[in-house]
């Protein structure tokens, strides 16, 4: 212990020494800095945060070919030249030491060997090794024996490229972002309620709204510069309240009103207790309900989404299943009905009359409510129900799509919404909500993308957790993981991930900036240009579109993931990829390659580039990947992009964008921008223009949910059900994971921030002090968490932000060295495949 | 005068040169072992002693504490704790039984330093000294024990080198050294033994322990004693010899009594006649010149 | 203790030895007053060096610690050290630690406490919660990005006395209109001094330092006393209670003297304090239209 400590503290005065010696600006430059000249020299454009979906902007300042200097940008209308603490730090994720510069590959005796050591290799020799192993798996297998793992923190251009690359040329459907692991939920909650993705409302309804609930959401830490508008309402505004429910008391309840702890997966219960109180008070708004909502039931006992091989999978009755019936009022009334103040209670652990606060709060109609959640909400292993259990809330109250009435999912990533969810990077999504399994999307996106009828799988692809599996038991064999950290971020890593990628016949390539732990299980690391190293466009939580220009050149031979993207799908000859019968539709593709096809097909290549990229302002910028390619790659397939959301003949109405080039000049504008206006709430008469077009007899201020057929929102009954593992008495504990405020995801950027890794260094455990002393442990001591799958060691953590109540622990997941997913369990939720990280069960001893 | 730079050269020619250089041997495996037992702690990670000469712990049980600088910590109004009186207690035992003095010449790093200027001095010839009383050190002690309750701090920590050296061979060094270079300097250029032998209080503070003290060096055939001066020069109390060697008329006894003998056992090291040996104070008798094993005749030459 | 020398004659001997002990004392006297001048140059803590828990105040610590270095040994963090002879302003020997580089890490068994053979540090501390090493003060509002009001807090996140040593205290950030600030607030009667949040903070030059308490300390004049804070002591007025007041009003009109003052009731009946419910509208467009919200 006292070797450990001691340990500890070393490298902790290390990296002390390395904020010191390691500052961005070399010493002399901060001299310089007051010179007027050298300060003049900075070249300043607008840029958006790398980090969460708030969609902060920032200025960046370079000079000679470095950022030098950053700032919150004063005009942005998120943020007002915020920034919360890594926001401060933008520009040092680019300047970490142990950049890559160069593709790495697994070599032995001068080849590739699934058992080598990664040794330097050209770009050629990565891709044509990367090329051949693809080519075989394709071949044995086809299309589903390939896939691709992408991110809600892919620029849109780069998204939109891997579904044409993977969808359009390749064929497969195995393309999922890690927003599956963060948004899923709420897309299938969206979906099933209004039947079109993404929050009616918009970040002025912080502004806007009496009462705050979160759900879920650790609002404070994960979403800082938000909290602090909430925050900031919350002091400035009389009368308002806020509501903060969650599985363990974190930042948010130093500011809540009404603060709950509840215990895991009773918020099913306490949302449908709320709607009883609303039905049984009378207090639902009857004429809202009439016009604009069908009642319907959504399928019981649907499993957790395991191993069907799972004796829970084996029990559940209607596995998977989410197709909803039609009922009445008056069956969703009685449907609620056991949901009772009492039963709730007791259920859920909180005291009654908070509960009764916070129905009350929903059911007064004179108050506006706007309700906030996150991954509480949507790593849940019933999280489209429970989203869907929220909108009933506020569809019964008609608390929706006006200003302060807004029940809005937060999106953890940058673009989660903009990419992962708008372009169509799911395994069952086009661009624009468009699905695969649909004949008439299919065919518009094959008609936009120039491809013979029949090109697009019908049948959705593997969801990240599937991919896994299907890696794991060598059903799938190549995975090109880009941006983002999947080893450290999916569940059951010993058990599933972890062996899936060192399977000797699978490849796995690995796209990143710095060394993951998923590129250190990976045969293949592709060095990647990130952020601002490019020109990138990012869509955040209130449907926010926001672009930057390439600022600086990334080092070394790293390359944007758009580049990897278009330059790997030269490799192959539509030939090897296509059967001959869908290449006879379109025999002028013979002898071409997917990138000939699908990118330079004289739509995406539409636009020339000049050389340089000129601002208003007369500055010039470079622009990589046009450069390479010869015409202004990113223009060229945002505008095509645009044919899904823009163009009048577009299956799905209401998520149009502007043109290209507008993006470069506003911060930033939240669609539908229609003639060149943009939509704060959506379905209300007068804010939302497509209103009218989709019910030219809607009343002026009426709401119409044109995403339904008829119009109508569902309101959607389920029942409260246990979660997939609870505590007993071998693991007795719940473990819930999640992020903190300092770091970034798996950290593989903030932890390369010396400050912000001084400030918060490792993972720990924290754990109410009870329960620490129960186990003779104390702040500080080192516990060993064990789970069915795992096990890891943390430092425990009595007195820090997060206060678990008894039986309840919480550890972050950014630290590397404590990789909590070794204990997590993939169960997910079965509609939406989104793994469930706030609940399995652990136990903790001494380590 | 061969005798006078190398003392215990006609030993070392006649017996060897492990038997002139055994005690000093000792003597120096005492130290070393001594530093290493503490440096064992932060360079190994095996943790037998703590702390340094000041206090120390060793295996978590067993305190020992300097006397001296307790006290000077009750000089300056505080009350030490429990494990301080029981470490200074051991310690104070310990030192009246073999002699306060053998902390200097066993135990004390300093004695490192001040024995190589010795050396060096014999070796260059370097005979100049100033003129410094051996009672010096003792003003120096009242001195060290007056300035407590005076400042209100225990001042002469602040440079004593004896702690300053040995604090910063295990806690690191730090710019001690320059108060070692200056001891250094001192004795080989200034005075002769002058650290050590006239000014150090807290040598002057373990000769008081040796009041009583029973292990001493008793120059029992003194009178084989061949006039050489080997033990004269190699001393670093040359004064506490005289009476023992020769007082045999005007009355003393053989055993070494002054307060101030180091106990470091050079004399019998460098003797040729095996004169002296280590011994107690109770085997005083004045032998007669007939003693069988003196042979008589060499006392008498004197 | 006499030296045994040859002796000179008698009268020569003796004024001989007069004069060597007349020289030894003066010399010893002289350097002593230097020694003792010296030593006072270390009465007091320098800004950025703290003691270890439960230490003695400055200047009595210097006199009690015996400078073992046991209580570096016992630290698990080894964040201590000791003072070498080129600090100028240490006691050579004793113990101290930079909370910018190696805060205390404020280990519940307080292990570098439990050996200390004096009193400087005090054994009698059983709960780290209780000790001062120090004083965090937020030094620099100017540079504290949470002043600014961007989202840091990471002194209050990495406080161990969560909650008590620093608050946060929310305000609105009148620059942006719709942002609150989150201002870090250090409370004397929780900091331990650990120096945790000096290590953490983020700026390059921490804006948030601990000091030792006597230079992070104003003192109230002796003889002032807070009223609200002594009433509380007492659980009442210290003098006799007021009496009840009554007041000449309109009908409809009600006086609070402690409280809330003029009290004017609507025609509906509700009491009416001095701001509306809300600020806003019914109707969300009067409010949408207002400036600061809404841009086209």
């Amino acid at each position: 212990m006292k070797v450990t400590r001691r340990e500890f503290v070393k490298t902790q005065a290390a990296v002390a020494a390395a904020t010191v010696a390691g500052v961005t600006l070399p010493a002399s430059k901060t001299a310089l800095a007051a010179d007027d000249e050298w300060e003049k020299g900075i070249r300043w454009d607008k840029a958006a945060c790398r980090y969460c979906g708030t969609g902060c902007s920032v200025l960046v300042g370079v000079r000679d070919g470095r950022v030098v200097a950053s700032q919150g940008d004063p005009d942005a209308p998120v943020n007002k030249g915020l920034n919360c603490i890594k926001g401060y730090f933008l520009p040092k994720i680019l300047y970490g030491k142990d950049r890559l510069t160069q593709p790495l590959l697994r070599k032995k005796d001068g080849k590739y060997a699934k058992d080598g050591k990664f040794e330097p290799v050209s770009w050629d020799e990565a891709f044509d090794v990367m090329a051949d192993q693809w080519k075989q798996a394709l071949k044995k297998k086809g299309p589903t024996a390939v896939g691709m793992f992408g991110s809600g923190q892919w620029t849109l251009w780069e998204g939109y490229a891997a579904s044409k690359f993977i969808k359009g040329g390749l064929r497969s459907n195995n393309l999922d972002p890690n927003a599956r692991h963060c948004m899923a939920s709420a897309v299938g909650a969206f979906m099933r309620g209004f039947g079109a993705d993404e929050p009616m409302g918009c970040y002025d309804d912080l502004e806007m709204a009496d009462t705050f609930v979160l759900w879920g959401s650790n609002m404070a830490e994960m979403h800082p510069i938000l909290w602090s508008r909430l925050t900031d309402t919350r002091l400035t505004k009389p009368g308002c309240e806020v509501h903060v429910l969650s599985t363990y008391k974190h930042r948010c309840f130093e500011l809540a009103d009404n603060g709950m702890v509840f215990v895991p997966q009773t918020d099913l219960a306490i949302l449908n207790y709320i709607a009883n109180y609303i039905i049984q008070h009378k207090a639902y708004n009857k004429e809202f309900i009439e016009k604009h909502v069908n009642f319907t039931k959504t399928p019981t006992d649907i499993g957790y989404g395991l191993r069907p091989e799972d004796p829970r999978e084996k029990k559940a009755k209607n596995r998977a299943k989410g197709k909803l019936t039609k009922i009445s009022f008056e069956e969703y009334a009685k449907s609620v009905e056991p949901y009772t103040l009492d039963y709730v209670a007791k259920l859920s652990g909180v005291s009654k009359h908070k509960l009764e606060r916070l129905a009350k709060a929903y059911a007064d109609p004179k108050r506006k409510v706007s309700s906030y959640w996150t991954m509480g909400f949507n790593q849940h292993t019933r999280g489209v129900w429970v989203n869907g259990l929220l909108y009933n809330v506020h569809l019964l109250m008609g608390k929706i799509s006006e200003p302060g009435n807004s029940p809005f999912s937060l999106t953890g990533q940058p673009s989660a919404c903009g990419t992962a969810r708008e372009v169509g990077t799911f395994a069952h999504r086009l661009p624009s909500d468009l699905v695969v399994k649909k004949k008439a999307h299919r065919d518009y996106a094959e008609k936009v993308w120039k491809l013979p009828e029949g090109t697009i799988n019908p049948k959705p692809g593997f969801h990240a957790v599937l991919m896994m599996r299907k890696l794991h038991d060598g059903v799938m064999n190549c995975y090109w993981q880009m941006c983002n950290n999947n080893l450290q971020a999916a569940a059951n890593l010993n058990n599933e991930s972890y062996p899936g990628f060192r399977r000797p016949e699978n490849f796995i390539t690995v796209s990143d900036p710095y060394p993951t732990v998923s590129a250190q299980a990976a045969d293949l690391i592709l060095p990647t240009a990130m952020w601002i190293e490019k020109e990138g466009a990012y869509g955040n939580a209130e449907r926010r579109t926001q672009f930057w220009r390439e600022q600086v050149k990334g080092p070394g031979e790293s390359r944007s993931d758009l580049w990897q993207i278009l330059e790997f799908a030269k490799r192959f000859k539509v030939e090897e990829v296509w059967p001959a019968d869908l290449l006879a539709k379109k025999p002028e593709y013979q002898g071409k390659t997917l990138y000939d096809i699908l990118f330079e097909n004289g739509q995406v290549n539409r636009f020339p580039f000049e050389g340089k990229i000129m601002d208003e302002r007369g500055n010039a910028y470079d622009n990589h990947e046009s450069a390479h390619f010869g015409y202004y790659v990113q223009k060229g397939l945002f505008e095509e992009y645009r044919l899904f959301n823009a163009a009048p003949e577009a299956p799905k109405k209401g998520h149009d964008l502007a043109p290209f080039d507008m993006y470069h000049k506003a911060r930033g504008l939240r669609w539908p921008v229609v003639d060149g206006k943009e939509t704060l709430w959506r379905y209300r008469e007068g804010y939302d223009p497509y209103v009218k077009v989709k019910n030219p007899q809607v009343a002026a201020g009426d709401v119409y949910f044109y995403g339904k057929k008829d119009g109508r929102a569902n309101i959607i009954t389920a029942p409260y059900e246990p979660p997939a593992e609870s505590p007993d008495h071998e693991f007795d504990l719940w473990l819930c994971t999640g992020r903190v405020l300092e770091h970034w995801h798996s950290g593989s950027m903030t932890r390369r921030v010396p400050e912000l890794f001084r400030a918060v260094p490792y993972a720990p455990v924290f754990m109410n002090r009870k329960d620490a002393r129960k186990r003779r442990l104390r702040n500080g001591s080192l516990a060993k968490i064990q789970s069915r799958r795992g096990e890891i060691i943390c430092r425990v953590e009595t007195r820090g932000r997060n206060r678990p109540p008894e039986g309840l622990v919480f550890i972050p997941w950014f630290d590397a060295g404590r990789l909590v997913n070794k204990l997590t369990l993939d169960a997910t939720d079965p509609l939406s495949k989104e793994t469930d990280y706030k609940k399995c069960a652990v136990r903790i001893t001494k380590a | 005068m061969a005798a006078n730079t190398q003392p215990g050269r006609k030993k070392r020619e006649s017996r060897g040169w492990l038997a002139a250089n055994r005690w000093l041997l000792l003597r120096r495996l005492s130290q070393v072992g001594i530093l290493g037992l503490f440096l064992l702690g932060p360079l190994a990670g095996i943790w037998i002693v703590k702390g340094n000469l000041s206090s120390s712990l060793t295996l978590d049980t067993l305190p020992l504490t300097d006397p001296h600088l307790l006290l000077q910590v009750l000089a300056s109004g505080q009350i030490p704790e429990w494990s301080g009186w029981i470490g200074a207690g051991i310690v104070l035992l310990f030192y009246l039984l073999v002699g306060g003095r053998l902390f200097c010449s066993w135990v004390c790093p300093v004695n490192l330093v001040t024995d190589l200027a010795a050396w060096l001095r014999r070796r260059l010839g370097i005979r100049q000294s100033a003129n410094l009383s051996r009672n010096t050190r003792y003003w120096m002690l009242g001195l060290t024990l007056v300035l407590p309750p005076v400042t209100g701090t225990i001042a002469w920590e602040l440079i004593n080198p004896v702690s300053l050296f040995h604090r910063g061979i295990i806690f690191g060094m730090g710019l001690a050294w320059t108060v070692i270079l200056a001891v250094f300097l001192f004795d080989l250029l200034v005075s002769k033994r002058g650290w050590c032998g006239r000014l150090c209080p807290v040598g002057a503070f373990y000769s008081l322990l040796a009041w009583k003290s029973v292990w001493r060096v008793s120059a029992r055939r003194r009178q084989q004693c061949d006039d050489c001066m080997d033990c004269f020069n190699v001393c670093p109390e040359p004064h506490v010899i005289r009476p023992a060697l020769k007082g045999e008329g005007k009355g003393f006894g053989p055993v070494i009594l002054d307060i101030n003998c180091t106990n470091c056992g050079r004399c019998i090291d460098v003797c040729d006649q095996d004169v002296f040996e280590f011994s107690t104070r109770f085997k005083n008798r004045i032998e007669s010149a007939g003693d069988p094993v003196t042979e008589g005749g060499k006392a008498s030459s004197s | 203790m006499t030296t045994q020398t040859d002796r000179p004659p008698r009268d020569a001997g003796r004024r001989q030895f007069l004069v060597d002990t007349l020289r030894s004392a003066c010399g010893v006297g002289l350097f002593g007053l230097g020694l003792g001048l010296f030593s006072g140059r270390a009465s007091s803590l320098p800004a950025m060096r703290l003691r270890p828990p439960g230490a003695l105040p400055e200047g009595e610590f210097e006199a009690a610690c015996i400078r073992c270095g046991l209580c570096v040994r016992d630290c698990p963090y080894d964040i201590l050290h000791l003072a070498d002879v080129a600090d100028q302003d240490l006691a050579t020997g004793t113990p101290y630690f930079i909370a910018r580089t190696d805060p205390c890490q404020m280990c519940e068994d307080i292990p570098c406490i439990q050996h200390c053979p004096t009193p400087a540090l005090d054994r009698g501390l059983d709960d780290i919660n209780e000790s001062r090493m120090g004083l965090a003060v937020l030094v620099d509002q100017e540079t504290c990005i949470a002043y600014l009001g961007l989202r840091c807090e990471v002194c209050f996140n990495i406080c161990p006395i969560r909650g008590e040593a620093i608050t946060l205290e929310y305000r609105h950030n009148p620059r942006s209109g719709k942002h609150a600030l989150f201002l870090p607030i250090v409370h004397s009667d929780a900091c331990t001094g650990c120096g945790l949040c000096e290590h953490a903070c983020i700026l390059d030059e921490a804006a948030i330092k601990v000091f030792p308490l006597k230079l992070a300390k104003g003192e109230l004049g002796k003889h002032y006393r807070l009223g609200w804070k002594e009433k509380a002591k007492h659980g009442g007025a210290l003098v006799t209670p007021d009496v009840e007041h009554h007041y000449n009003l309109p009908k409809g009109v009600e006086y609070d003297l402690q409280g809330k003052g003029l009290i004017i009731e609507d025609q509906a009946g509700k009491a009416k304090g001095g701001v509306p419910e809300t600020p806003f509208s019914s109707n969300p467009l009067d409010t949408l239209n207002n400036s600061s919200l809404g841009r086209p």
